[in-house]
């Protein structure tokens, strides 16, 4: 560890050249875990006993719903960083993990209707797992609205560090929902218990396309945060400066 | 194999809708997030750039 200067990424100019570098490997990353996840998923997973080939909505749905969880968790992070030690580039990471966020649910919630209604019969139901994932919706469209609402770009993080911070309390809800209430969302797809008997075919497909999501994400959020540095940043020399902005 | 042919894989055991529907909008988002993301950074480079040309003498 000893020579490496952590404190110097915090800064967005040493972090923009640096996230710009990382994008194409996200994305390349993404790319092939995505065809090996739907290879798996299409071809190699069999048909499911009791449900058919309906259940191959799962291979997406854990993927989205576990990021929607994660990046808020992360964007909760980022939002506490900014505020406690007034770290401008962890606001902006926080506000650039929003809408990937809010993508994510909306998937989550999408492919959950979509399976629910030839496996449960109906599209919607206010259980507790599809309730709180519904809120976790409205937390991130809130964040996203509250910052759009507040020009001064400093005011804007902290508001919006304080829906994230508030909201993160609905993450363990979402999580243990299933095990905490009766829900007619089943329990958890991945569980060490003796009475689960997933295909491991099946399991594999559902965690390589978890992990595409999650170098998806990274990078959707690496290029996001990129371009709000250039946004907010326009009166740094080093902007002006910067290679791609000439001729 | 899972599938006798293409037209089965499409027919997803008669649940085509509900698959490729949960897919099909999946990647629809994903792909309108990567042009949001793109338009973004070209408007931005956009905007620096006209600034800085409005500020040379």
């Amino acid at each position: 560890m000893g020579n490496i200067n952590w404190f110097k990424y915090s800064s967005p100019q040493t972090f923009y050249p640096l996230a710009g570098k990382m994008v194409p490997w996200f994305v390349a990353a993404a790319v092939v875990l995505a065809a090996v996840g739907l290879y798996i998923s299409f071809f190699v997973a069999p048909t499911d006993a009791t449900q058919g080939e309906v259940y191959r909505v799962i291979f997406i749905h854990v993927g989205a719903a576990w990021m929607s969880m994660f990046i808020y968790v992360v964007m909760a992070f980022w939002s506490a960083i900014g505020l406690s030690f007034n770290a401008r580039l962890s606001s902006m990471m926080a506000s650039a993990l929003a809408p990937t966020g809010a993508l994510m649910t909306f998937i989550a919630l999408w492919t959950g209707a979509l399976w629910g209604k030839p496996t449960w019969g109906t599209w919607w139901v206010w259980d507790a797992r599809l309730t709180s994932e519904l809120i976790l919706l409205f937390l991130y469209i809130g964040f996203l609205s509250l910052q759009a609402a507040i020009d001064d770009p400093r005011r804007a993080d902290k508001a919006g560090a304080v829906i994230a911070l508030v909201g993160v309390v609905n993450v363990p809800i979402i999580y243990f929902s299933v095990q905490w209430w009766s829900t007619l969302h089943q329990g958890a797809s991945v569980s060490m218990a003796a009475n689960q008997h997933m295909a491991v075919t099946m399991l594999w497909g559902m965690l390589v396309m978890a992990l595409a999501f999650w170098m998806y994400c990274i990078a959707a959020a690496l290029m996001r945060v990129g371009s709000i540095i250039l946004e907010r940043e326009y009166n740094a020399d080093w902007v002006r400066t910067l290679p791609e902005l000439q001729a | 194999m899972n599938w006798d042919g293409w037209s089965a894989f499409w027919d997803m055991g008669g649940r085509a809708f509900y698959v490729w529907g949960a897919y099909g909008v999946a990647a629809v988002c994903i792909v309108l997030e990567i042009m949001a993301l793109k338009l973004r950074r070209r408007q931005a480079r956009r905007d620096l750039k006209r600034r800085i040309t409005a500020e040379k003498p």
